[in-house]
């Protein structure tokens, strides 16, 4: 149905959205749990930080990643010391980046599914023999659960949908690097637009299923509390 | 070693708690207050909700807190019963049963959760979801949930205030089948006298974050100078044994140490010891027993005190034969019966109610 170096293009950004939700979901609770229950000065700073992305060029991110991970620069003489050599250019740098460029998007949904909770819950549980952790894993993540599913779809759809910084870091390797936005940049260069039409109708119809998913499932989450 | 003892000295919001006290740890013992005066601070320092800076608490011989050591909340073998139930709304009934018992080894669990689901009436509801239930409903679950843990101690906290008159007297009688079935003993906290005198052996005052009274409920309710007097339900309780039952006119006979008193007819047995409640503002005094009236219980009584209650009011403290009965009378009406301490005259009581 595809030709063969649009499906490669697919797979590609199927396997790093994939990768990269799986990461956020792990990296991006503790950091939700810690900004929905903290009463640090350093919550607003944090704040700030994880929201970055949402404001910022790709390309200001982009540009800082690369030079972070380059030869030169702090994350690229520890990769470089550790025999890894650099991230630019490899997909393991493309899922670096796309990690920091999408955390707001799992974050936010996280953070406010937990301060939702009502911390008289965490009390009963603590007076009905529950550890810290077991609280967490029995009443905080169930009780969470609409916003994890909520910032899976949107960390998956939202890496799905970047540009800028996988051209800044990631580059256009094919099986490598170049994802379906990158292919579709590609096709219009070159004036092949059957070709990128195969796959912004793809990238459009996955884009409007997704969030008309993630909306009705919330609409039938809310009836049902109410 | 069958007590609770308790030193703590707390601050928060501008508000300081400051006691240090003995409770039986048996029966039911009543932490009374007004609102804000400290109670369920208190109930949250024994149950480790809230850390005092300054404080040691021992139960049964352990000690919970002390200069060194803490206990945390899920460590300690306590059942607590919050004001709004809490349950967990991403259970079902059953689920939030068991979220405790699963919690505590099997040989520990001394309360058999079947027993205290049939005793509380909610066998019908383990499949239904929280907000399924109604206030009262929610309650008695909570309180299913709470000894699901087969805790040494239960602290219940206001569990009837946020229920209207009707749900209360719903839930009411389930508390009183607790006390009576199960031995656990329970610190209840409430700032409804009528609850405490039908629930508690013990009480404890509360007000302004200090101790102002403790001792038996029966003492207690007799006394005229505790933050208690102003409510309008205060009313002294009366034990004494069934005399008798009159089947044509319905009506049951209760004597105590001042005498006899008739009741509605009692589902109870000859003999049985009772305690009745009589309110201040069901008593009238005269000074000459009053005959074509239609009161039945007109009793001698002496009068032992008067205290203000209110701009208007008095309570007068009587004494019926060694028992202590409280009389809200205009102040009014003090001069004009010249009542004073050591007065001979009669107490015309209106209402008696069995409360045990």
């Amino acid at each position: 149905m595809f030709a063969a170096a649009n499906l490669e293009a697919i797979l590609l950004t199927v396997k790093l959205a994939s990768l990269v939700t799986i990461l956020l979901l792990l990296i991006g609770t503790p950091i939700a749990w810690w900004l929905a229950n903290t009463r640090s000065a350093w919550k607003a700073p944090i704040e700030a930080i994880v929201a970055l992305p949402i404001v910022l060029p790709p390309s200001v991110l982009g540009f800082y990643l690369l030079v972070a991970m380059g030869p030169q620069g702090p994350v690229g003489q520890l990769t470089l010391a550790l025999g890894l050599g650099t991230l630019p250019f490899t997909f393991t740098g493309l899922v670096v980046a796309s990690v920091f460029y999408s955390l707001p998007f799992v974050v936010q949904p996280i953070q406010n599914a937990f301060a939702a909770i009502s911390p008289g819950l965490f009390e009963a549980a603590a007076t009905l023999r529950a550890r810290p952790w077991d609280r967490f894993f029995s009443v905080a993540l169930p009780l969470a659960r609409p916003g994890f599913v909520t910032a899976a779809v949107l960390g998956f759809a939202h890496t799905v949908g970047e540009f800028g910084v996988v051209l800044m870091v990631g580059g256009n390797i094919p099986g490598r690097t170049r994802v379906v936005s990158v292919q579709i940049y590609d096709h219009v260069e070159a004036l092949e637009y059957g070709q990128a039409h195969e796959l912004a109708i793809l990238l459009m119809g996955f884009s409007f299923v997704t969030l008309f998913l993630l909306y009705a499932l919330n609409r039938r989450v809310t009836t049902l509390s109410a | 070693m069958n007590e609770l003892a308790a030193r703590f000295k707390h601050n928060y919001g501008g508000f300081g708690l400051e006691v240090d006290l003995r409770l039986p740890a048996q029966g039911v013992s009543a932490i009374f207050g007004p609102s804000g005066s400290g109670k369920t601070t208190l109930l949250r320092l024994i149950a480790g909700l809230e850390r005092a800076t300054d404080g040691y608490l021992s139960v049964a011989g352990s000690v919970w807190q002390d200069a060194g050591s803490f206990v945390p909340t899920h460590a300690r073998p306590l059942g607590y019963v919050f004001q709004d139930a809490r349950l967990f709304p991403h259970l079902d009934v059953r689920r939030n049963l068991d979220y405790g018992m699963r919690r505590i080894p099997s040989a520990a669990r001394r309360v058999a959760l079947d027993g205290v689901i049939e005793l509380l009436g909610i066998g019908s509801l383990m499949e239904r979801k929280p907000d399924r239930l109604s206030g009262g409903e929610q309650q008695r679950v909570a309180i299913a949930r709470a000894l699901g843990v087969s805790p040494r101690l239960l602290l219940l906290d206001e569990p009837l205030a946020a229920l209207d008159q009707a749900r209360k007297q719903e839930v009411l009688p389930y508390l009183e089948r607790l006390r009576d079935t199960l031995d656990i003993p329970m610190l209840y906290v409430s700032h409804a006298v009528d609850e405490v005198a039908r629930l508690a052996d013990h009480m404890l005052v509360l007000d302004g974050g200090r101790v102002v009274a403790q001792g038996s409920t029966i003492d207690l309710m007799a006394r005229t100078d505790l933050p208690l007097s102003g409510d309008d339900a205060v009313g002294a309780l009366i034990e004494g044994r069934i005399a008798g039952h009159d089947e044509t006119y319905q009506l049951t006979t209760v004597d105590f140490s001042g005498g006899r008193l008739t009741l509605p007819r009692q589902a109870r047995a000859v003999g049985e010891r009772v305690r009745v409640r009589v309110l201040a503002r069901d008593v009238s005094l005269t000074l000459t027993a009053q005959t074509g009236t239609s009161i039945i219980n007109i009793l001698p009584a002496q009068v032992t005190g008067i205290a203000s209650a209110g701009p208007s009011q008095s309570l007068v403290s009587l004494d019926l034969g060694g028992t202590t009965l409280l009389a809200r009378v205009t102040r009014k009406s003090v001069d004009a019966l010249g009542l004073k301490p050591g007065l001979a005259l009669h107490a015309q009581i209106k209402g008696v109610a069995l409360v045990k």
